[in-house]
């Protein structure tokens, strides 16, 4: 089996040769569904090249290169980490809309940032190194 | 650490959102933020996704947010200063003239935030506020896969192979004092402030560590 590993989650999924999984395993780990078009998502399609296709499958590692995002695998390869492309993330900022998460407290209950919306929210990091 | 400014102004719609870098996990925050004794969030966040989502580079920094979710002040340095690189690192002790100065510093502003809550004071303009957002580069994308890679081989048992994403971070995306000495901090508590970090900070020459607020 092989992880993924994607800006907000941990997947389990049978690929192989690198990221060549089933279209219902790619879309459980990225989000993004395979059509005729494309890889889509909501109402945005991403063409694929032929070479990233073949019958029932889909090369998942190909489809992030397309979408600009960085593709990362552990020597042994059985670990993958897909990382947001750097287009989405200066989109997103220059939105100035604050970009949800969800990280839990020190007991493990989520909180998750829209949750707060109606209030002035001071966001700060700290570490105890 | 903000628990004196959020005693303050809880009452107007205000909350402190305090998000721990932390890749060795909540058991290794609980002391201080049992310490703390803080009622605001105190969040937890091993794989440091925060500093991704919001293009962070160092702690503290932080982002002002206003009640419909917008980014009022895009992420800045929150309450420190770069005095601490003039401290005589034998007693590590910093001059009278020095303590004088940080502390004034941070004064100044944990008063920008009272004075953003009470009158609205120091937010931005939209096109500011967004000519001030850091940039993502594509070596900056590759340097967060990497560190969430290291993170999750680490602590599935791979240090080397963690370590080595974790290096590789950190050479894309120099900045980052955050990937750095997190991956030091993981390698051994203490090495994220011990004579490598030191170095490090010595090779920034005229640059800041901690770059002042532009209030």
């Amino acid at each position: 089996m092989t992880t993924i590993l994607t800006p907000t989650a941990e997947h389990t999924v049978a690929a192989r040769d690198g990221l060549w999984m089933s279209p219902a395993d790619a879309e459980r780990a990225t989000g993004w569904t395979l059509k005729p078009e494309g890889m889509c998502r909501a109402e945005l399609c991403v063409p694929l090249p032929a070479s990233a296709l073949k019958p029932n499958e889909v090369d998942v590692a190909a489809f992030w290169q397309k979408l600009g995002g960085p593709v990362i695998a552990s020597d042994q390869r059985d670990v993958w980490a897909l990382g947001a492309p750097a287009d989405e993330r200066n989109a997103a900022l220059e939105g100035l809309q604050a970009p949800d998460f969800t990280l839990p407290d020190v007991d493990g209950k989520p909180r998750k940032l829209s949750e707060l919306r109606g209030k002035k929210v001071f966001l700060a990091t700290w570490a105890s190194w | 650490m903000w628990q004196q400014l959020y005693g303050e102004l809880k009452d107007k719609n205000f909350m402190v959102v305090a998000v721990a870098e932390e890749s060795r996990g909540a058991d290794h925050a609980r002391p201080w933020i049992e310490q703390a004794k803080s009622d605001y969030w105190q969040l937890i966040d091993t794989e440091h996704r925060l500093e991704d989502l919001y293009n962070l580079v160092n702690v503290p920094q932080a982002v002002w947010i206003d009640e419909n979710g917008a980014i009022v002040r895009p992420p800045e340095t929150a309450g420190s200063t770069d005095h601490f690189r003039r401290m005589d690192l034998k007693t590590r002790t910093m001059s009278p003239e020095d303590q004088a100065a940080r502390l004034a510093a941070r004064q100044a502003y944990l008063d920008a935030v009272r004075a953003w809550v009470n009158t609205g004071k120091h937010v931005l303009p939209v096109d500011k506020a967004r000519a001030g957002m850091p940039k993502v580069t594509p070596e900056i994308a590759e340097a967060r896969a990497r560190f969430r890679l290291g993170v999750w081989l680490r602590a599935h048992g791979r240090a080397a192979a963690g370590d080595r994403q974790m290096a590789e971070a950190s050479r894309l995306h120099p900045d980052a004092w955050s990937l750095w000495r997190q991956a030091a901090d993981l390698d051994e508590v203490g090495k994220a402030s011990g004579p490598e970090f030191w170095r490090r900070v010595q090779t920034l020459g005229e640059k800041p560590y901690y770059p002042a607020p532009k209030l």
